[in-house]
């Protein structure tokens, strides 16, 4: 880890005034991945601009039903917020499913999505990465990629996304908010991360001195059934072979309402809009569930080695979308 | 007594000026201040700047927690947190874990009943893990196991499959686990 | 003397439970010597080739940065036995991740900083780092480790195979594996003058005392060792690693002291694996399920650095009445890192593939698998042909049966099931060959009642401390509290490793005869001790090593139960259940604790550790803790260890046989044969994760079209 000034600013506006001040700057959320990636020497920032004391740590109940979770809230305390767990389920489960105690304890909302991949190649100085130096090449692609993109990944990275609870946001139509030079703007969630084509160093929208201040779960997707599953070599502590996140709505029985988000297949959450969109008006029946997953994963493209993502991604589609609705109507 | 430094070997001198911060922690109720390299982490300044030895560096990546400590008494990898950052927190290891005039914390003593270690290296992080634990479930924090249907803010009781895997962030290659298991269930109140 | 009765077996509390739940305990980074230094390895980034230069400028130029110690500079050594610890040697690059260079700092921050920005050039040559069954650079071993022929052979067993009534051929794979124990591999090391002091994560420092007088060219009675706590080893500091050579070396050349940690994620390339091993098994047998032909032939890797060949044949010698046999152990000299011992090196894999095996003949003859291995029993060992100084496998078959509930099992694959989960349960035989070496022993009476017994004993977590108590107690006929023990210095009479399950009988043994030989001389003697006490020495050398007219092993069985899930294909433990015929048990508590330990690390070998070795670049691609799966607390259910007595008396005055590896022996294939159990489907390579468990489910419930 090379040296680095520190500052710790006061408000999102010194925090933005402080990244444009200090070139290399970095913002400095829980730490659990960043400095993780500062000690492997992928990380070198100049300057670490400390954002965990600012006031965004709080969850607030929005006059319209949304529910808006300050960027700096802890994975652990948004997994037990009574809110949360009572109106988005997914997402408190999606926490709850990813690292440990102690790690969402740190770990901050905005910090989890802009975590980085844990391809080992990623982290790994010795060996190429066109994520973390563009041009080096691609390890994974010949090398070993189990754990690797069966979706939208570009013959420059086929590196996924490792969060749990961003494939969540991304179902529960979230939104991220974030203030840069330019003041506040938002993005979908689900548009948030990106895919790697030929950039694969760019992980997500986020503009330079960006600063996420938090993430509004909106009303149309609150108190909606919502579930996630995640498959994984261990019971717990380990990252997502793959995993689904999904809400849906029944009304007069049929689908008036689904998001559909897998993790682990992609370089982003993948937000299954094709399976959604062939879900809506149809009965919520097990045939129906296949037909939607099934055009869903219809372009998967697996690697040598990874091709059991697909299969394993649909049956645990099926399985939390089966839990989403009353069993009479399977 | 107070604000000291202790002897660290090469404290600050591997960093220039704007490389530094000075950081006030409380260690187990002793205020320290320190001049630490900015790159410096709570693990490391425990270790190497105070003597206290008891957070061990299993992996030092946050992938083995046996560096678990509890920062304003959340439970925490210490290797992962910049001390810089922590400056005005409260930390307690170890060695602090027993309160005052305690000679061992109940869950020490359980552990040594239950022979829940072997070889030592994960138990200092296991221990500060459990007493994490025990205070997450009295406040009432679900976990992986716990069923979503369960109201919140109401203490979630601890059966085995609940200290499985809210202990699982602390790996244990002696394959103390059921033991440990047993240690925590002796002290839940 | 009632000590007898009371010592040796009671579950004693750990002597050094207090240190440890208390966080004093002191492992080997942990000497904070004044000025003390810390040195950061710079692994290599080529499979195979030459250093052609080492740029230092900008990693001096690193603020704290003292030295970067490269193989133009370092001190010079003299070989090593063990060429691994050969580093800083040569320009050679035998495969990825040897240490190049070793950058030294006053603080652990820019030690790792100089690291990243140390700059090495090489010449590469091609790589080959992939085993195959076929490789054809294989050669059949003349030797396995631990100095087992290579091959062994009985009777004519292709002809008897081919004639068999039932016949199974088979394949398995287990992959490399890595120990990983929690402390990774640390030295502290010092000169004083011409002494050399170093605290150091070993198995044995008395083996590392000698290992550096060679290297250093210098007396032993110059170097102390020691390794007062030790955070696991698994076999990995066995002997010793890179850290302590490097330690002492930099140590030298700055003129400080060193404390080197190896960082978790350079592990896996320089402490030793166990190797991957590709089996075929070959079984025939009659309608009665007796054995007429095994044949287990076992391909394996080295590197190029040394022959490291994982025995995993040789358990195939040992375990079954069969008239015709052979075993093979081929090796495929690669550029990998070096293999080395991981708990139960041979054991484990083999077991892994025979009793699978067994298990698939169990289920060819419609015979129950543990009556199988019942009628299978031999009376003597059937390579050697020496009696068993004591077998109670069957007793453990039966013993563990009837506690586990097997008589209630539907044999029928694929019956039980609840929801989404199939259930099944397996079962499988362990074996590990009691092993005992040279050791010596002090024992001393003291003036005020108590008496210090002195052995170098390493205590990697075993509780070496407190069993040795309580055989010295037990010799001594005094209450165990009136024992202190002093182990974990090289300084300390002279005594083996802890490894190969040895320990305890090794160092016991001369503890034991001290003591003895100290009670006769206190009985013989009225009157105060003098000041300083009275002591007895004892020294094993030419019992402890001499040849047995017996064939020494423990057995064991074990018991598994398991489910899968069939949305995801995650299997997970519901119980496991161990019962062991190990000698005699000396304590209670810790072999209960080893026991269990050992079987967890069987049910990750099972499920969740997998390493690869990653072709193009010649390494292992999970390298650290976040990739390479060891089990969490979720991972373990129920375990339960249990033991019957077995009064054995050719082994030693304890009479005990070793338990820190047995555990782990059959534990992985007890669990696959579960798997098999539950899906109806033989899974044939390690470990069992959802990505082929799940493959395997969808190829079964849609067979792909012949």
């Amino acid at each position: 880890m090379k040296t680095f000034a520190y500052v710790r600013p006061g408000s999102v506006e010194e925090a933005a005034a402080a990244f444009a001040d200090h070139p290399g700057a970095r913002y400095l959320g829980g730490g659990t991945n960043l400095v993780d990636l500062m000690k492997l020497g992928v990380e070198r920032p100049e300057t670490l601009i400390d954002v965990t004391r600012l006031p965004l740590d709080t969850v607030e109940e929005l006059p319209d039903g949304a529910l808006r979770v300050g960027a700096m809230v802890r994975n652990s305390d948004l997994a037990a917020h009574p809110v949360v767990r009572d109106r988005w389920p997914a997402l408190s489960q999606a926490l709850l499913a990813g690292a440990s105690g102690q790690l969402r304890n740190a770990a901050t909302t905005g910090g989890n999505l802009l975590q980085r991949t844990r391809c080992p190649y990623f982290q790994d100085l010795g060996k190429p990465c066109n994520k973390r130096q563009m041009g080096s090449g691609c390890g994974a692609r010949e090398g070993v990629h189990r754990d690797h993109a069966v979706l939208g990944h570009s013959p420059h990275c086929i590196a996924t996304h490792p969060s749990d609870m961003a494939v969540a946001l991304s179902a529960l139509d979230a939104r991220v908010e974030l203030h840069g030079a330019d003041g506040p703007r938002s993005v979908p969630a689900a548009d948030f991360h990106r895919l790697p084509g030929d950039h694969p160093e760019r992980d997500t929208e986020i503009r330079p001195g960006e600063l996420i201040t938090g993430v509004v779960l909106p009303a149309a997707t609150g108190g909606l059934p919502s579930r996630y599953r995640k498959a994984r070599d261990r019971a717990s502590y380990a990252f997502a072979l793959a995993s689904v996140a999904a809400v849906l709505r029944v009304s007069d029985g049929v689908v008036a309402q689904a998001g559909i988000a897998f993790g682990a297949l992609a370089h982003r959450p993948w937000r299954a809009r094709r399976a959604e969109a062939a879900l809506l008006g149809a009965a919520p029946t097990a045939a129906a569930f296949e037909h939607a997953v099934d055009l869903e994963l219809a372009d998967a493209q697996p690697l040598r080695d990874n091709a059991y993502k697909v299969p394993l991604a649909r049956r645990l589609a099926l399985d939390v979308l089966a839990g989403l609705v009353p069993s009479a109507t399977l | 007594m107070g604000s000291q430094q202790h002897g660290g070997s090469g404290q600050d001198t591997a960093a220039s000026p704007r490389h530094r911060s000075d950081t006030t922690l409380r260690v187990n109720g002793t205020p320290r201040t320190l001049t630490v390299d900015n790159r410096r982490v709570l693990l490391d300044l425990l270790r190497e700047d105070l003597g206290l030895i008891g957070a061990k560096k299993g992996c030092d990546h946050g992938q083995c927690g046996a560096c678990t400590v509890l920062v304003d008494g959340r439970r925490v990898n210490s290797c992962l947190l910049l001390a810089v950052a922590l400056d005005g927190c409260e930390i307690t290891t170890v060695e602090g874990l027993a309160g005052d005039g305690e000679e061992l914390h109940p869950l020490q003593r359980a552990f040594r009943k239950r022979d829940a270690f072997q070889c030592g290296y994960c138990t200092p992080g296991q221990l500060c893990s459990a007493a994490g634990v025990l205070a997450e479930a009295a406040a009432g924090h679900p976990s992986h196991v716990t069923d979503p249907a369960r109201p919140s803010g109401e203490p979630v009781p601890l059966d085995r499959e609940e200290i499985r895997e809210r202990l699982s962030g602390n790996l244990c290659r002696c394959g103390a686990y059921p033991h440990i298991v047993e240690a925590v269930e002796d002290v839940i109140p | 003397m009632t000590g007898t009765e009371t010592a040796l077996g009671a579950p004693a509390e750990r002597r050094e439970g207090r240190e440890k739940v208390t966080g004093t305990a002191r492992y080997a980074a942990e000497y904070d010597r004044p000025g003390r230094t810390h040195a950061w390895p710079v692994p290599a980034t080529v499979a195979r080739g030459r250093v052609t230069g080492v740029d230092t400028a900008a990693a001096l130029a690193q603020p704290g940065v003292l030295a970067v110690l490269t193989h133009e500079n370092a001190p010079r050594l003299a070989e090593p036995d063990d060429a691994t610890l050969a580093v800083l040697q040569d320009a050679k690059v035998p495969h990825r991740g040897w240490f190049v260079a070793l950058v030294v700092a006053e603080t652990p921050e820019a030690a790792r900083a100089g690291a990243t920005a140390v700059r090495v050039s090489y010449d590469v040559e091609p790589h080959d780092s992939v085993l195959r069954r076929d490789h054809p650079a294989s050669y059949a071993a003349e030797q396995a480790n631990g100095g087992h022929p290579g091959s062994t052979e009985h009777g004519d067993p292709d002809t008897a195979f081919a004639s068999a009534e039932v016949r199974v051929d088979v394949e398995y794979d287990v992959p490399p594996l890595h120990n990983h124990p929690m402390e990774p591999h640390s030295s502290t090391a010092r000169w004083d003058g011409d002494r050399l002091i170093v605290e150091t994560s070993s198995q044995g420092t008395s083996t590392a005392r000698d290992v550096l007088a060679g290297m250093f060219a210098m007396p032993a009675e110059r170097i102390t060792v020691v390794a007062e706590h030790v955070g696991g080893g698994f076999g990995s500091k066995g002997t010793p690693r890179p850290d302590v050579v490097l330690a002492a070396m930099a140590a030298r050349h700055t003129g400080r002291p060193v404390t080197l940690t190896l960082p978790r994620r350079l592990l896996p390339s320089v402490v030793g694996h166990r190797a991957p091993t590709l089996h075929r098994l070959r079984l025939g047998a009659g309608a009665d399920g007796r054995l007429t032909a095994l044949v287990h032939d076992v391909t394996t890797h080295t590197s190029r650095v040394k022959e490291f060949v994982e025995q995993a044949a040789v358990p195939a010698r040992v375990m079954y009445a069969a008239p015709h046999s052979r075993t093979v152990h081929r090796v495929a000299p690669l550029d990998v890192p070096s293999p080395s011992w991981m708990r139960a090196p041979g054991e484990a894999p083999g077991m892994y593939a025979l009793e699978s095996a067994m298990d698939e003949l169990a289920g060819e003859l419609g015979m129950d698998p543990v009556e199988l291995r019942v009628r299978n029993e031999p009376e003597t060992e059937p390579d050697s042909g020496k009696p068993f100084s004591s077998r109670h496998l069957v007793e453990c078959l039966r013993e563990g049966a009837r506690r586990f509930g097997w008589s209630r099992r539907d044999p029928r694959p694929r019956s039980g099931r609840t929801g989404p989960l199939l259930v099944g349960t397996g079962v499988a035989a362990a074996t590990y060959p009691v092993m005992v070496s040279p050791s010596t022993a002090a024992a001393r009476a003291l003036p005020d009642g108590t008496f210090l017994v002195q052995v170098n004993a390493t205590d990697i977590g075993t509780g070496a401390r407190t069993v040795v108590a309580q055989i010295a107690a037990d010799a001594l006929g005094v209450e165990p509290g009136r024992v202190r023990i002093e182990v974990g210095s090289s300084d300390l009479p002279y005594a083996s490793l802890a490894g190969g399950s040895s320990g305890t009988a090794s160092w016991g043994w001369p503890v034991h005869d001290a003591c003895v030989s100290l009670a006769e001389r206190l009985a013989g003697r009225s009157g105060p001790l003098p000041e300083q006490g009275i002591e007895a020495r004892a020294d094993t050398a030419g019992r402890a090593d001499a040849d047995s007219p017996y064939a020494r092993h423990a057995f064991g069985a074990h018991f598994a139960e398991v489910t899968v899930d069939t949305v995801s294909g995650e299997v997970r433990v519901r119980r496991l259940l161990g019962v062991y015929a190990a000698g005699r048990i000396l304590n209670a508590r810790t072999a209960r604790s080893q026991f269990i330990g050992g079987m967890t690390m069987g049910l990750g070998m099972a499920l969740t550790e997998d390493s690869t070795v990653d072709a193009p670049f010649g390494d292992f691609a999970e390298s650290d803790l976040a990739s390479y799966h060891v089990p969490a607390h979720a991972d373990v259910p129920s375990v339960e260890a249990h033991w019957i007595e077995e009064d054995d008396p050719h082994l030693n005055p304890m009479g005990s046989k070793g338990i820190g590896e047995i555990g782990i022996v059959g534990t992985a294939a007890a669990i696959g044969n579960a798997v098999h159990h539950a899906t109806g489907i033989r899974f044939r390579r390690l470990p069992l994760t959802p990505d082929r468990v799940l493959t395997g489910l969808l190829a079964h419930e849609s067979p792909a079209p012949v």
